[in-house]
């Protein structure tokens, strides 16, 4: 089904473009990523097309959380957190990809004003706090969730299959957050962006694992009681083979 | 093989779940204590969010311990009479402790709490029961020395509601289990652990139970402990990870039947020494994890964690 996709976007490219309807077309090869018991991370392959020449950056944003950023100090020979400050409505995730390096592609202000890279991505404190605080609490928060596998590292590579067709791969870790993501496609020509595309990609768990997620969130008590049950009955059934004494 | 955790929210791999429950259920086969306070930090090192290790940790400690107490239970080793008496305790005390756990979070500081908990509850037993057991081995290797009593008398035996306690030998205050069950569940709940470590040479030396019996029975109370705290955890946080549990019991169940076979031949102030040595690795490594700085100052966490 995604590759007929595929297919048929290269086909019809060069006739919308020929339209001049729209100057960007691009798609998910899937709008769903299921994690499943057997998940370990997955990859997903974006690809569009272009009605000419230009630049293009891809970024992934995952739901937004309120994410607390907690500092640790020595009090007394023993380190025990001493300070924290809050990011509200922050991306759980972020992973951006480009034809070229972003400062060859776009000046800062364009990059500022599109939110492009996390230099420029809207990761504000809540709490008020001196600026040099607040700028040591948000580096940490990138450090930690870049270690973490959650925000990139570096930009990966779009790349341009022609003239007009591109694609590109896009990873996610096996704790990648649930939610709905949404992937922003930029087409960028001299400097400005001429066009622009969100898909919206959900993450969900799916299978064994959402049912047991369901059951443990609606109906918590029951699921505590079976877990319970289920322990016990696991303990007496692995006691029986070495009954005999 | 890496598995899904559905609650804890990551994958990770069996061979490491199976190894884990395993040794784990191999000491706590061996001491009668649950396991708990080593299995919950090691599930944190590979990476299952705090509230979610400790909650399926509870869960896990259920299996193990029935397992347990099974085994124990077929050579005669639990005294139920005792064992109920320290639950009654037990589930008064772990109520209070659920309260006191809440107001240290409100204050904050319940991480550095805990720790500081650990450390000196650990290194203290630890301690003396390194010195009692050292003292044992050498007074027997002194030939013609006289025979211990079976027990020891002092004032906390001359305490009111006297009952008997057939098959651990004793005659003694009921107060005196009810009280020693409520303090330990005071302090699982805050800790989130089953307790055993501080019940077990609690058992031995102020209640003076014999040794043989002290582990199963330590293990039938922490049953019923373990299963209040699994069900409290999963309607008040949501955080009990049944797979990571059912997992890391495949592999602790077996661990805690071979380890119960293996603690049977080993003397009992042998057991102690060991268990001595073992308190006070966990209690150092955790006083040394305190006060050396971290890689990292700082940690992030989604709000509502």
């Amino acid at each position: 089904m995604a590759r007929l996709a595929f297919f048929l976007l290269v086909l019809l490219a060069p006739l919308r473009a020929s339209w001049a309807a729209d100057p960007l077309v691009a798609d998910l090869t899937s709008h769903l990523i299921g994690i499943t018991t057997g998940f370990t991370g997955t990859s997903m392959v974006l690809f569009g097309a272009t009605d000419g020449p230009g630049d293009i950056v891809v970024s992934v944003r995952g739901p937004e959380r309120d994410l607390v950023v907690r500092r640790k100090s020595r009090i007394a020979g023993v380190w025990a957190n001493t300070s924290q400050a809050t990011f509200p409505n922050t991306p759980s995730f972020y992973s951006l990809a480009a034809t070229r390096p972003l400062d060859q592609i776009a000046s800062p202000s364009v990059r500022a004003l599109h939110q492009l890279g996390l230099d420029n991505m809207r990761i504000a404190v809540k709490d008020k706090l001196p600026p040099e605080e607040a700028a040591e609490f948000r580096a940490a928060l990138i450090r930690t969730q870049q270690r973490d596998g959650l925000f990139g590292r570096d930009p990966g590579k779009v790349n341009f299959l022609g003239e007009r067709l591109f694609r590109t791969t896009i990873g996610f870790p096996s704790n990648v957050p649930t939610g709905t993501y949404l992937v922003e496609v930029y087409l960028i020509r001299d400097g400005n962006v001429v066009s622009g595309q969100t898909i919206p990609l959900d993450v969900s768990q799916v299978g064994v694992a959402a049912e047991v997620y369901e059951f443990a969130t609606q109906q918590a008590l029951l699921y505590g009681i079976i877990a319970v049950i289920a322990a016990a009955m696991a303990g007496w059934l692995a006691s029986l083979p070495f009954r005999r004494v | 093989m890496d598995i899904y955790l559905p609650i804890a929210a990551i994958s990770l791999d069996v061979v490491v779940l199976l190894a884990l429950g395993g040794s784990v259920g191999f000491l706590s086969g061996i001491f009668g204590v649950g396991g708990g306070f080593l299995l919950t930090p090691l599930l944190i090192f590979i990476g299952v969010p705090h509230a979610v290790a400790v909650a399926s940790s509870a869960n896990q400690l259920v299996g193990a311990s029935v397992s347990g107490v099974i085994a124990h239970w077929r050579r005669g080793n639990v005294d139920f009479q005792m064992g109920i008496v320290l639950l009654v305790g037990g589930i008064l005390g772990s109520g209070f402790g659920v309260w006191l756990f809440a107001l240290l979070r409100q204050v904050g500081q319940i991480d550095l709490a805990i720790s500081l908990c650990y450390v000196v509850l650990l290194g203290t037993l630890g301690a003396l029961m390194l010195v009692e057991s050292v003292r044992t081995l050498l007074r027997q290797r002194r030939p013609g020395g006289s025979r211990r009593k079976l027990h020891q008398h002092y004032w906390l035996h001359g305490l009111p509601l006297k009952m008997r306690f057939r098959r651990s030998k004793l005659y003694i205050s009921a107060l005196l289990p009810l009280g020693l069950g409520f303090a330990v569940g005071v302090l699982s709940a805050i800790m989130g652990i089953g307790g055993g470590f501080i019940m077990v040479p609690a058992m031995i030396y102020m209640l003076g139970m014999p040794t043989s019996v002290v582990p199963g029975t330590s293990l039938f109370q922490i049953i019923f402990v373990a299963a209040n705290v699994t069900v409290l955890q999963s309607v008040g946080n949501g955080t009990v990870d049944a797979v990571l549990a059912l997992v890391l019991l495949l592999g602790g169940v077996i661990g805690a039947q071979l380890g119960s076979r293996f603690g049977a031949k080993l003397r009992g102030e042998q057991l102690r020494l060991l268990l001595a040595l073992m308190v006070l690795a966990v209690a150092a490594k955790l006083a040394v994890d305190m006060t050396v700085r971290p890689d990292d100052l700082f940690t992030v966490l989604t709000e509502g964690d």
